[in-house]
């Protein structure tokens, strides 16, 4: 337990004389802020410094596997001056007012903390030094810090963080944005590998994931929901599922997905999860589903084509004049490309535990974006946002999925129909496969034109996606600075949208995952037209060392330059060779080239190597961490391509059942061996969950070709 | 029904219907959930314990089929010396990314080291293939399994982690 202190307002580290292991982190550990009008977002991190000169660090994020819970903690940590040993690692709740954006996506969380974590470290050091100044009366700048401790080497004076804790916290808080940062050339934590700190629960199996969540008195609910997406519950009978003993009710809800007053999921909740989900054969429910029984795979498919025989609908970015251009052109490639709905499928079934009391919803919640769960939770429970206090738990497997917040959602309002009663909702595999956020399908009509000396001089997309009303649905969108839109003089890429009854969502690099496959492959097509590799064409139409503008981000050239470099020569790479691929992507603000190599054993493709060179920045903060998340992406990113993943929609509902029907990754289909190295310039560090996730598509698929001969424009790529 | 089974070495009693998977018996009759559920069909094997010696998957293991029997968890699996190993090379090399399955694949990899204690490559991605990890941290389950079993690195191993990091 950890002391509760009394707090004012200025108040900043409070020392906890307790000394007792099992902490949590509360208000007696708040990084306050210095003064009431500071903005929240730069001054909410924290600090709590123990009677054994251990010191404790608040993660805020989310951990979904990306080791934001060490990594953000390293940066106070290096601007404190502590010795990692001294580290204690706590997660904090969920609470943006005290802390910040708590989001895990984008792998925006490097670029955005990079300097606010860092500021609060060295806010607190220096309160460390004041204090040390006045006890011993000196000039602060007579001292310096190291190892958790305030040293004036004049004198030999030391003094631990621990014994000035408490005169610390009396300090007034310094301005962050004025705290001095330390020179990168004396960093000794960042850019150190540093260890998974739930690693040694992890494997004694302690207790940390949503689904581990133990209320006493806890009841478990299991999930019916309109197969067909979109659809709401006509009527139910669940005579027969009260009858079974144990189970306590069936609570009927929205997800969040029909509009107010309908319901589309039912919650059979028994004293055990196994029952509970049992009982559901036993409830008879009529779906009303009319109107999105229509939607299936094959209409997509017709509506596609149907697109594609008339003109673009809107154009993404339009340059020049492409179709004069293509009419003197010297060579015209054209392709089509395509790409399925794709289930994040994390290992952790999607679940959330909710209790309601006293008009407030407490939540356990393994969510990605808490606050934007908050904010529905709330809406979908007649609650104010202030009404709900949500736990963060570890997270099994993130890759987007719970930046949506459907779980929630469910648990909020199955909890306020128990009052008084904490409630664990789990879906079961099924359930998590058909309720999905979809990565959105898309179509691609490509046509590049070449001069006479081989410059891409004209180039047009049209892509057939998913929309209504002139706007894409969520994760559909075109990216007006797709590659090589911005490097060619006359271009067009123009959308078309269809109607989906589906969610669509975010999947680990979203929209990158599908369009690095399209762009890169295609470039692959239009590189051999004239008569190049990839990288030398990427070379060229790059160009010059420079940035160019972009609605996300801008790009530089010659940082992409830069990691094509670097992997070509790793790679020994030396032009078209048989059973070798190349690609490049830009997301995330990251710049990612790799090279694959591929063999046919037995008739069946392998993957023997993977060669990966990353720029993302100056600073790879946790290499240790930095390489298994590549390694992560490379394999993620293969499994996309080469082992049959879609996901199939038949009468608005989704096939898919199990891992049987929709294949991951399995350790004898990964390479043997993926090479990974980091090119470092000189910007400010950026995240590495995402961006070497879509280079490798496009690579395994333009190895394949360069195999067997055969172009692969589909994906998944149908190989042997 | 009544019946008893001994988890980690010790005797348990548990009230619970015949064909209740021993995973929910463990997670939810004896609160051990450091069994993961992850398909509840036996295809993914975050499940995965050992009963009377034998790597099974416990979402198809009806608790009737486990009375009597010995059953070891990722709870107990290191108060064994190769288990111990194993969970040790698995914190050694920093495997888990979100860390869910990796409780079933140390059952099965201390289960691989039990009856074959030198694997080759393809007998270790042969082994495996039942557990899926959806990080994908194949590369380090690799190296910490040759690690366990005390066999010299790969060249693919000293990719698996930075530079300057011990393997051995």
């Amino acid at each position: 337990m950890s002391e509760a202190m009394a707090l004012s307002r200025r108040s900043f580290l409070v020392a906890s004389m307790a000394g007792s292991a099992a902490l949590t982190l509360n208000a007696s550990v708040v990084l306050a802020a210095a003064s009431a009008n500071a903005p929240a977002d730069v001054l909410n991190a924290f600090v709590r410094i123990n009677a054994d000169n251990t010191v404790t660090i608040g993660a805020k994020n989310p951990e979904i596997g990306q080791g934001i819970k060490v990594m953000l903690p390293m940066l106070i940590a290096e601007e404190m001056d502590l010795a990692w040993e001294q580290v204690r690692i706590e997660q904090t709740d969920a609470d943006e007012k005290l802390y910040g954006v708590q989001t895990a996506g984008g792998s925006t969380a490097t670029p955005r903390n990079w300097i606010p974590m860092r500021q609060v470290g060295a806010a607190a050091r220096e309160m460390l030094v004041m204090a040390a100044a006045k006890k011993w009366n000196v000039d602060p700048a007579t001292l310096s810090t190291a190892k958790g401790a305030v040293i004036q080497t004049s004198s030999g004076k030391t003094a631990t963080y621990a014994s000035l804790a408490k005169d610390a916290a009396t300090q007034t808080p310094p301005d962050l944005a004025k705290v001095t940062l330390k020179d990168p050339a004396a960093f000794n934590i960042i850019g150190t590998s540093k260890p998974g700190v739930d690693v040694p629960k992890i494997v004694k199996g302690e207790p940390l994931y949503g689904i581990d969540t133990r209320v006493p008195g806890m009841v478990h609910g299991a999930v019916m929901k309109c197969p067909a997406h979109g659809g709401t519950v006509a009527s139910f009978d669940d005579a027969a599922v009260k009858a079974i003993p144990g189970v306590l009710g069936v609570v009927a809800v929205n997800s969040g997905f029909v509009p107010e007053g309908k319901t589309d999921t039912l919650v059979i909740i028994a004293d055990s999860w196994w029952k509970a989900s049992k009982a559901r054969k036993k409830l008879a429910v009529k779906w009303e589903d009319a109107a999105v029984t229509g939607f299936s795979t094959a209409k997509y498919e017709a509506d596609a084509a149907k697109l594609f025989a008339a003109p673009a609908q809107t154009s993404a970015f339009k340059a020049g004049d492409p179709d004069a251009a293509l009419a003197k052109a010297a060579k015209v490639v054209t392709a089509d490309y395509e790409y399925p709905f794709l289930a994040h499928a994390s290992l952790e079934p999607q679940n959330c535990t909710a209790l309601f009391k006293d008009g407030k919803l407490e939540l356990w919640a393994p969510s990605q974006s808490p606050a934007n769960g908050r904010a529905e939770t709330a809406k979908f429970c007649g609650l104010t946002p202030e009404d709900l206090t949500i736990h963060l738990t570890r997270i099994g497997g993130g890759f987007g999925r719970r930046l949506l917040n459907d779980y929630m959602v469910i648990a909020g309002q199955v909890a306020k129909a128990m009052a008084g009663k904490p409630v664990k909702v789990l879906f079961d595999r099924t359930d998590d496969f058909r309720h999905d956020f979809y990565r959105p399908a898309g179509w691609h009509r490509l046509t590049a034109g070449l001069g006479a000396d081989g410059a891409l001089v004209a180039f047009k997309d049209h892509f057939a996606t998913f929309g209504a009303d002139g706007k894409p649905v969520r994760a559909a969108q075109m990216n007006p600075a797709e590659y090589p839109a911005q490097v060619v003089p006359n271009v067009d890429l123009g959308v078309s949208y269809m109607a989906t009854n589906l969610a669509t969502g975010w999947l680990r690099a979203p929209s990158s995952n599908a369009m690095a496959f399209v762009f890169q492959s295609f470039l692959d097509e239009v590189a051999e037209a004239a008569g190049l590799d990839l990288p030398e064409f990427m070379r060229r139409t790059l160009g010059e060392p420079r940035e160019l503008p972009g609605e996300r981000a801008k790009f530089h050239t010659g940082r992409a330059r830069g990691v094509i470099d670097a992997v070509c020569k790793t790679a020994g790479w030396k032009g078209r060779e048989k059973g070798r691929g190349f690609g490049f992507y830009f997301c995330h603000l990251g710049y990612f080239a790799e090279v694959v190599d591929v063999s046919m054993a037995d008739g069946a493709l392998k993957v023997d190597k993977v060669w990966v060179a990353g720029d993302i920045g100056a600073h790879v903060i946790n290499p240790l961490n930095a390489m298994n998340q590549a390694h992560g992406c490379v394999i993620e990113g293969l499994g996309q391509a080469m082992i049959g993943q879609k996901i199939v929609q038949e009468a608005g509902a989704i096939t898919a059942e199990n891992f049987g029907d929709f294949a991951l990754m399995r350790i004898d289909a990964a390479p043997r061996e993926i090479a990974v190295e980091f090119v470092k310039t000189d910007f400010p560090p950026t995240g590495l969950g995402e961006p070497a996730l879509p280079p490798v598509i496009p690579a395994l698929a333009n190895a394949i070709y360069t195999l067997t001969g055969k172009r692969h424009r589909r994906l998944p790529l149908e190989v042997v | 029904m009544s019946l008893s089974l001994t988890v980690n070495g010790r005797k348990r009693t548990v009230d619970a219907e015949a064909d209740k998977p021993l995973l929910w018996v463990l997670r939810e009759d004896l609160d051990m959930p450091g069994t993961k559920f992850g398909c509840g069909a036996g295809l993914c094997g975050a499940c995965t314990v050992h009963l009377d010696g034998e790597a099974v998957r416990s979402c198809q293991t009806p608790i009737a089929d486990a009375a009597g029997k010995q059953v070891t968890t990722i709870e107990g699996v290191a108060m064994n010396e190769l288990g111990k190993r194993v969970a040790d090379a698995w914190t050694a090399l920093d495997v888990p990314q979100c860390g869910y399955c990796q409780a079933g694949q140390i059952m099965s990899a201390t289960a691989l080291l039990k009856q074959n204690p030198k694997p080759t490559p393809d007998d270790i991605d042969g082994w495996m293939s039942g557990n899926i990890c959806r990080c994908a941290t194949y590369m380090r389950i690799r190296a910490a399994i040759r690690k366990a079993a005390g066999l010299p690195a790969e060249m693919a191993d000293a990719s698996a982690i930075p530079a300057g990091e011990q393997l051995a």
